[in-house]
């Protein structure tokens, strides 16, 4: 079974000619089949999470590890952690210009399962999942996030998550800017690949809004660059109704 | 309405990797058009149609002492049935009649070609397959000229392919009978070492429509010059370019679209991509609306993709616009590194770095190697763009 183990992670990154500590110190251990939830106020942190999991290179990890079921990730180049099953969702997906949808996904199937998808398979497969996601068939033929509306494009990182079967998703506010019919196909797409047991899913979220949607198992409260508290569904509740309030006083808030 | 915009120059450009500088006298060149070379003075490198140039690498073309050594090149014409094609002597009544020279190398090889090759498309003939025209250096200095001339009607694609090595200097020129179509894929493949500096002038018939490609990759100095200018009303230009500048090449590319007539549209789009240390990439874009264009719908953009530190663009967009009854003008010029975000992006899809990298540039040029219309040239243009890309990544 796939494990994902964060181990006291620190992360510093440049700003204004300073190097400024982001994570202090994240422990996290999530199971294939699991989802955890890590909520938290603005500039605390977690898309810094998310973005140090999958490599950015504005990110400079500092202390700590990270596993994936045993391999050392931090040590992986970019493509490499996605290979070996880590997926990340991202808050902004950038445009790239001349590359289609279909071009860019195929690419990257083939270099996820090393080697390149049965043609006629794979369009079913494509027609299929963006069906379901509510995609216009003429999406594929579009330029990578070029032009896409903030729905288009959230829906675009689930379709990708779908096909691409990963071990460990991590979801960087996927529900951010959504409307309610949004946020319910996006969260469908996620539960899809939630169902099949195989995936341990990293959701990311500044309001308990999507957990109507996605239900987790564990819910974590992350406040100036580490996780403060940890529970079950039910601390999602207290949040919603008390609001972060607690969590910040301190001035533990970055 | 008349609706003229002028988006100022450099104003998308970042600093140190490309320069754009207002180009207000690059319609007036420092000496009037000539077909003597003797009316021009050896350039010394400030003019502001050399300054960008490194004169010393142009091996002599530029101050005469560069001589036709007769194995310089050698030009081969493949056309399909009904085209006539001929080697004329300077005394033929057809040369010169698309365009004047403007700076003295292009003077310098009108004044010393000795036989010029004529490709004529009688009129009404639309031609289902294209005109190829290999121009293949032999190893010397040569001076030529070409013309391509459609009668009323005719329709043809024309791929002109420079290879091998050469130093050379020429004049092409492209007539287009009124509602004639031309379509010119000049693809710049040389070996390594070569110089190649010409002046394209076209002359677009009444509702002509006249397409040039241009395609750089080889060569140590390539400076071309195309230029266009209108015989009737109705006529359009579509100028499209793409360059791929190594470490220490110099590919230049300045244009000139003179809207001399009313109701005419010219769309200039070139876009290169440079890597290596001193490669450099030159852009000259002006268009000069002259009073009585009125009706005139222009727009040209430069783009370029820096894919290495220690390259250089200079990109000098410029529009004179002497009237304010048109229809549209404008311009941009965008210089950019490559995008790190585009970068993680793909490779946080598994996709490896090089191929990445492949991905984005060729993005980069799609829109524009889909209009070559040529198939094999496509396909050899993708594939350059491969090996050099691989040659980086290596």
């Amino acid at each position: 079974m796939a494990t994902l183990e964060i181990r006291d992670l620190h992360v510093t990154v440049e700003a204004d000619n300073a190097t400024k500590e982001i994570l202090k110190g994240v422990d996290l251990t999530v199971k294939q089949g699991e989802t955890h939830a890590i909520m938290g106020p603005n500039g605390s942190g977690k898309s810094t999470l998310a973005y140090s999991l999958a490599g950015h290179p504005k990110y400079t990890i500092t202390g700590g590890t990270v596993l994936l079921d045993g391999e050392d990730v931090l040590e992986m180049s970019v493509d490499e952690r996605a290979r070996a099953g880590l997926f990340l969702a991202m808050q902004y997906p950038v445009e790239v210009p001349g590359v289609s949808v279909s071009n860019f996904l195929r690419t990257s199937a083939t270099a996820i399962r090393g080697e390149a998808p049965k043609l006629r398979t794979w369009v079913k497969e494509v027609k299929e999942t963006m069906e379901r996601l509510h995609m216009d068939p003429s999406f594929a033929e579009r330029n990578v996030n070029e032009g896409f509306s903030g729905g288009e494009k959230k829906r675009h990182e689930i379709l990708q998550l779908e096909l691409l079967k990963p071990k460990i998703a991590v979801l960087d506010e996927t529900d951010s800017g959504l409307d309610v019919d949004a946020l319910r196909i996006v969260s469908e797409g996620v539960n899809r690949v939630r169902e099949t047991g195989e995936v341990g899913t990293l959701l990311i979220t500044h309001y308990t809004r999507i957990l109507r949607y996605i239900k987790p198992d564990h819910v974590h409260v992350f406040a100036g660059g580490r996780i403060v508290e940890s529970g079950g569904p039910e601390l999602a509740d207290k949040l919603e109704s008390e609001g972060y309030e607690a969590y910040t006083k301190g001035g533990a808030s970055e | 309405m008349a609706e003229a915009q002028n988006i100022p120059v450099g104003s998308t450009t970042a600093g140190s990797i490309a320069v754009a500088a207002e180009s207000t006298v690059a319609t007036r060149m420092s000496a009037p058009p000539s077909f003597d070379v003797a009316d021009f003075p050896v350039p010394h490198g400030r003019e502001e149609e050399w300054r960008f140039t490194p004169l010393e690498r142009l091996r002599g073309l530029h101050d005469g002492t560069a001589t036709a050594t007769g194995t310089g090149v050698k030009v081969d014409v493949q056309a399909p049935e009904g085209v006539t094609v001929e080697t004329v002597g300077r005394d033929d009544a057809r040369l010169g009649r698309a365009g004047t020279p403007v700076d003295r190398v292009a003077a310098q090889a009108y004044s010393s070609f000795e036989q010029a090759s004529v490709v004529t498309v009688p009129k009404e003939t639309v031609l289902t397959e294209p005109i190829r025209v290999a121009v293949h250096g032999e190893g010397g200095v040569a001076y030529g000229h070409q013309i391509i001339e459609l009668g009323a009607f005719a329709e043809a694609v024309v791929v002109i392919d420079h290879t091998g090595d050469a130093v050379l200097a020429a004049n092409v020129d492209y007539v287009l009978g009124d509602g004639a179509k031309l379509t010119v894929v000049s693809v710049q493949d040389w070996d390594e070492k070569a110089v190649h500096v010409a002046q394209h002038n076209a002359l677009v018939g009444r509702d002509a429509s006249f397409k040039s490609v241009v395609v750089t990759f080889g060569g140590d100095v390539v400076r071309l010059h195309p230029r266009v200018t209108y015989a009737g009303t109705g006529g359009e230009a579509e100028l499209y370019g793409l360059y791929f500048t190594d470490a220490g090449q110099h590919q230049e590319h300045r244009l000139l679209v003179t809207h001399n007539t009313p109701h005419c549209k010219s769309n200039v789009a070139y876009k290169g991509a440079l890597q290596g240390d001193e490669a450099h990439a030159v852009w000259i874009g002006d268009v000069l609306i002259e009073a009585k264009a009125e009706g005139t719908d222009t727009y040209e953009m430069n783009r370029n993709l820096v894919l290495t530190d220690g390259a250089r663009v200079d990109s000098v967009p410029n529009l004179e616009i002497e009237t304010g009854e048109i229809v549209g003008a404008g311009h941009a010029s965008a210089t950019g590194r490559f995008d790190d975000e585009q970068l993680f992006y793909l490779m946080a899809r598994g996709i490896p770095e090089h191929e990445a990298r492949r991905l984005v540039v060729r993005g980069f040029f799609a829109e524009l190697v889909q209009q070559i219309g040529v198939k094999d040239i496509e396909e050899r243009l993708l594939a350059k763009i491969e090996e050099e890309l691989e040659a980086s990544v290596g």
